[in-house]
């Protein structure tokens, strides 16, 4: 082990966890098949909203390779599509949870004192809330009442922004946790006091000094919210109250299917088991980074 | 100790106003208020109507007056109607809460009781073929979208085999125990896989911290059998931070809880919200979401106080920093 880095000490410890390795190979074919959506729906020669009533319901072809839908719709275009909002809803909405609980967290650790009590205690406090129930009153909020442009609150992507607020809103309590404990170690530490005594301010210290440190804690704890954000996105798209039909997510698309659930059961079963396999293979990325990036598992 | 009680009610208790107030402005920007209700329940209204009826119940104030108002009438008990049942709110409310507290406990009992030696079990040899097992299936468990999981469970039970009804609670000839708990499996079931892997998680990375402690060692060392060491001397120590973590994840399970008895049609209190906000129910949705939020924080707070009651060590001071 000696003379090794610590960057391929870390590599080698990733590489050895193969269904970590196997899951960021999984989350990249799937972000891939999204992106390459519409190469897809070209090749067929249908769109994900193109619509044949004659042929509702198809089996698979070669022309529809997971058949069609109730409206006679491509299921793998539409899947595709779904694809790319879930995905772009979980990773977008991830970071910016990252981003305010990397402030958060900075600011309490750092500053200490009463600062970090009340910020905490307001963490502690959002952790406790029952979540969904309340985002189902967020995500039905007339968005007129609270004085947003006309033109923004009907245009067809506000239930895409909606969302990733609402998510982010309330998903940065996790980083926010790891990095306030993970700063309030290192601001004691002697290359942070050596940077004081060099008359850095404190802007300076927590971004320069800090922030670097806290790479590990925050890669981690945004994999495993970006899971918990697409399964959160699906909740509310499958009830009714995220993403809003046209545009096809993961989760509307499981809404149609439950009504049709009698005739037409593997419309239920596509978008889950996607679901499933994105947010377990998140999992388990997620898990491995952290195995790798913890210096505390160097010996096993 | 009674101090550290006193501060922490007194904490949970400002929460819970704060809450008030932001759910009851919350329920203010919904899509929609009382009068634009009654005006499409009656096309005779007239817009000076309107305007004379806004002015009536108050709704041209401002929104603090507003919950000023709310507040007292609540505090004296008045909590008002719903809309959609046509009876006081707490009538309402009674039944699902009995209902919820049936399903909740029956899926964090049966998760604990899954969970936890699940957990022991794979921590007793990390990195084995059990462990691997458990792990998958721990994370298959957090992974699985509730309501898709629901609905397999309604295919495969309702729908294929047709042992279990797909939804409700109870028929209405035969009410006995049996047929009542008929309606509750597959609602408990959903629940607890849902629940389960967190908990075996928990589990898992705590007692494998614990196994590596120096009392442990000087416990191997004695001689005593693996099975000894876990029960008694690694167990206790290991289930201190698992016992905050499971009852902080309260908020979690009754977010489940909405998910499982929306799809099933199980009259409890998620139902409750739900239905309740999608069908303009403010009084409804206020008092429900209140109760939840009261639920949640009690639940948080029992988690303190099993924490210091388990671990003698932690001196009230440190658990307030």
């Amino acid at each position: 082990m000696r003379g090794q880095g610590m960057f391929s000490l870390t590599l080698g410890r990733f590489f050895r966890h193969r269904l970590a390795l196997g899951s960021a190979g999984v989350v990249l074919a799937l972000a891939l098949a999204a992106i390459a959506a519409p190469v897809v729906e070209a090749a067929l020669g249908t769109g994900a909203e193109t619509v044949d009533l004659f042929n509702r319901f198809a089996a698979p072809s070669a022309a529809h390779p997971l058949g069609t839908d109730d409206l006679g719709r491509d299921v793998l275009v539409r899947l595709l599509y779904g694809g790319r909002v879930s995905l772009f809803v979980g990773i977008t909405a991830a970071l910016a949870a990252a981003v305010i609980g990397t402030i958060i967290g900075l600011a309490s650790g750092y500053y200490g004192g009463r600062l970090d009590a009340i910020l905490m205690r307001f963490t502690d406090a959002i952790i406790a809330l029952p979540l969904l129930p309340l985002l189902i009153v967020l995500a039905a909020l007339d968005l007129g009442k609270l004085g947003l442009p006309e033109a923004f609150v009907t245009s067809e992507n506000v239930s895409l922004y909606r969302i990733v607020v609402i998510v982010a809103v309330v998903g940065w309590t996790t980083v926010a946790r790891l990095v306030r404990s993970a700063a309030l170690t290192l601001r004691e530490r002697p290359f942070v006091l050596a940077a004081h005594a060099q008359g850095a301010g404190a802007l300076r210290v927590m971004t320069v000094h800090i922030l670097p440190n806290l790479a590990s804690p925050i890669v981690v704890a945004t994999t495993l919210s970006a899971g918990n954000v697409i399964l959160l996105e699906s909740v509310l798209s499958f009830l009714g109250l995220g993403i809003q039909p046209p545009i096809p997510s993961w989760g509307n698309l499981l809404t149609n299917a439950q009504e049709l659930i009698w005739s037409a059961p593997a419309l239920a079963f596509y978008p889950g088991i996607l679901i499933f396999i994105t947010v377990i293979a998140l999992n388990f990325l997620g898990d491995g980074l952290q195995d790798a990036l913890d210096p505390k598992s160097l010996e096993r | 100790m009674t101090r550290y009680l006193a501060g922490r009610l007194v904490q949970s208790a400002v929460v819970l106003g704060l809450m008030s107030f932001v759910i009851y402005a919350l329920m203010g920007l919904m899509p929609g208020d009382p009068v634009d209700l009654m005006i499409s329940a009656d096309p005779k209204i007239t817009s000076d109507d309107a305007v004379r009826l806004r002015q009536l119940y108050g709704l041209d104030r401002p929104i603090v007056e507003r919950y000023a108002n709310w507040l007292g009438a609540a505090l004296g008990g008045d909590l008002g109607y719903s809309r959609l049942h046509t009876k006081p709110v707490l009538a309402v409310l009674g039944p699902a809460l009995g209902n919820t507290l049936v399903l909740l406990g029956a899926s964090f009992v049966l998760s604990l009781a899954i969970g936890l030696p699940a957990g022991i079990a794979a921590a007793r040899r990390p990195y084995s073929k059990t462990d691997y097992a458990i792990n998958l299936l721990a994370f298959g468990g957090i992974s699985v979208p509730p309501f898709w999981l629901a609905l397999l469970l309604i295919m495969v039970f309702a729908v294929i085999l047709g042992i279990l009804p797909a939804g409700g609670m109870g028929t209405v000839d035969q009410a006995g125990f049996w047929d009542t708990a008929r309606f509750v499996v597959l609602p408990v079931a959903s629940l607890t896989i849902a629940s389960v892997g967190g908990h075996t998680r928990y589990m898992r990375a705590s007692m494998i911290e614990t196994l590596r402690q120096d009392h442990i060692r000087t416990a191997r060392a004695k001689g005593l059998s693996e099975g000894r060491i876990v029960v008694v001397h690694a167990l206790r120590n290991a289930l201190i931070p698992v016992v905050t973590i499971v009852a902080l994840d309260f908020g979690y399970l009754f977010s489940g809880a909405l998910i499982t008895e929306t799809i099933f049609a199980y009259p409890g209190m998620g139902k409750l919200i739900f239905d309740s906000i999608m069908g303009n129910d403010f009084n409804m949705a206020l008092v429900a979401l209140l109760f939840a939020t009261f639920l949640t924080l009690a639940g948080s707070l029992l988690a303190d106080f099993a924490y210091v009651t388990i671990d003698p060590r932690i001196s009230f001071r440190e658990v307030e920093t």
